[in-house]
């Protein structure tokens, strides 16, 4: 298997771009990551995507983005796996680089999603989920994450101030990055007195609606050596499924996906959670970002709240994560947002994270869910000297 | 929902109906092929019996389309005494009342009136 490197990155803003099409932004994201690296010519384009065929009526995504950047002849398909089909997509461009199926491979993941009216995102995102047997019931998606929500505080004894605080840093993270769209600090109180969406989660630890695209471009290491100096190599890409549905599962507090996809990813790595300098978590919801340092390695059971107050998910502390915002406060353009996590650790790597530089970053983590735990993808990533 | 889907889905929606594994025992619902206990093969069809007890709830304020004019409404997951978990509305209760370990038996309810034939399926209530 041939190693494998990232060599271009680019992404749009995440926001309401009334006036740009969801083709518009994936070529915008694609564009801006050759730019990066000067190279135009590829052999295949993925796209991460889930909603495009229910929100825009739009399948056979692959070819039209393809198309629409002018590489008529590269091949091309969409890869879904619900809120992880960037990080899906990535995790297939990647068997195409190792195995020399491909030299050179655009993976760009894009979501629009505000030209839906709130109960058509709502049934969108739902769509994640086992129509005959959840979405069936009137569950909305942040309804079983508040499920989880309830259960981890039960199990715990975690209070949800303590929770809280997760999304508190995501914001305060998200100030400098000119790429976020909710740029503006929130405290714990603005959090506990925002609206009830689903009991017990508030509306200010959901990750938003909004759109956007995130691309990076693969190359065999080999290769990318020659055409930039400083490639960032991928150092493990793995996934790892549960049982579909989160009722369907013993325990509601800890994904078995994320730990799985992990201890994979750290073993071809040949590492382990202490050589982790920074790191991307799927805080779709705010407890889900304290379940990921749990099942990460990072904090005991029971114990990542405190971790957070101690401060250490921040830049100088003991594992600083979603360094950019999260999805929380960058934004979740769920099929861009596995992606997004990828281009910022990208980012940190190579030293351009400006403000939230976190300094001396040799090797970042990201994780991206699809479903509630469903499925579960893990990029280690790395510096090359 | 379609009629064809409609019609497949009902021993589920109206008899709970779920699968055993002869090999292992397993109880499933909805019913699967193979035993995801056992890797089992032969598995036969089986009632459940609609009773069991909350796990976790969560209360609905803002439903996808076609569940506007219920919300607020309730969403639990349900043990049945057989050990399978289902998820369901829990419905004729005061959702102040609810607590985790609370008994609910399954009523057949109306699920959804989405302009089409009005859809009916389980529901659990307090026990």
């Amino acid at each position: 298997m041939r190693r494998i490197a990232i060599i271009g990155i680019g992404c749009t803003k995440v926001g309401e771009h009334w006036d740009k099409a969801l083709r518009d932004l994936a070529v915008e994201a694609s564009l801006r990551a050759m730019e990066d690296v000067g190279l135009y010519d590829v052999d295949y384009v993925l796209v991460g995507n889930m909603m495009s065929g229910y929100l825009q009526n739009q399948e056979h995504l692959g070819a039209l983005v393809a198309d629409s950047l002018g590489l008529q002849g590269a091949g091309a398909a969409k890869i879904e796996a619900a809120c992880a089909s960037g990080g899906m997509a990535v995790h297939m461009g990647c068997q195409l680089i190792a195995s020399g199926a491909a030299d050179s491979v655009l993976v760009v993941g894009v979501e629009k999603m505000t030209d839906a009216t709130t109960q058509e995102a709502t049934k969108a995102l739902a769509m994640a989920e086992d129509q005959e047997y959840s979405a069936y019931t009137g569950t909305s998606f942040v309804g079983l994450n508040a499920l989880v929500a309830r259960a981890y505080m039960r199990a715990y004894g975690v209070g949800h101030e303590d929770i809280a605080r997760f999304p508190v840093i995501c914001h305060k993270h998200a100030l400098d990055n000119e790429f976020a769209q909710f740029r503006f600090p929130i405290t714990v109180e603005a959090v506990m007195s925002s609206p009830i969406v689903a009991d017990p989660l508030h509306l200010l630890e959901c990750a938003g609606i909004g759109d956007g695209a995130a691309a990076v471009l693969l190359a065999p290491l080999e290769d990318a050596r020659k055409i930039i100096d400083a490639p960032v190599e991928v150092l493990a890409s793995t996934v790892s499924i549960d049982k579909f549905s989160l009722h369907q599962r013993d325990d509601l507090t800890s994904f078995k996906a994320t730990r799985a996809s992990a201890e994979a990813a750290f073993k071809k790595a040949g590492l382990g959670a202490e050589d982790i300098d920074v790191l991307e978590v799927h805080d779709a919801f705010s407890v889900l970002g304290l379940i990921a340092l749990e099942d990460l390695g990072f904090a005991e059971r029971g114990k990542a709240a405190e971790l957070v107050k101690e401060g250490g998910i921040e830049i100088g502390g003991k594992i600083p994560t979603n360094t950019f915002g999260g999805l929380k406060a960058r934004g979740h353009p769920v099929g861009a947002t596995g992606v997004y996590q990828i281009v910022e650790l990208v980012r940190q790597l190579r030293g351009e994270a400006g403000k939230n530089q976190v300094e001396g970053a040799e090797r970042g983590y990201a994780q991206n869910i699809g479903g509630v735990g469903t499925t579960i993808t893990a990029h280690i990533l790395g510096r090359v000297d | 929902m379609s009629a064809p889907n409609y019609l497949r889905e009902a021993p589920r929606r109206y008899r709970l109906e779920g699968a055993r594994c002869k090999g292992c025992g397993a109880i499933h619902f909805p019913p699967k092929a193979i035993c995801d206990r056992c890797g089992g093969r032969d598995l036969e069809s089986e009632g459940l019996s609609g009773e069991g007890e909350l796990v976790a709830y969560t209360i609905i304020r803002h439903p996808p389309k076609g569940f506007e004019d219920q919300a607020p409404y309730v969403i639990g997951i349900v043990q049945l005494k057989e050990g399978v978990r289902i998820l369901s509305q829990i419905v004729d209760c005061d959702p102040t009342e609810l607590r985790e370990g609370m008994r609910l038996k399954v009523a057949i309810r109306r699920i959804k009136n989405d302009g089409g034939f009005i859809e009916y399926g389980y529901k659990f209530r307090p026990a």
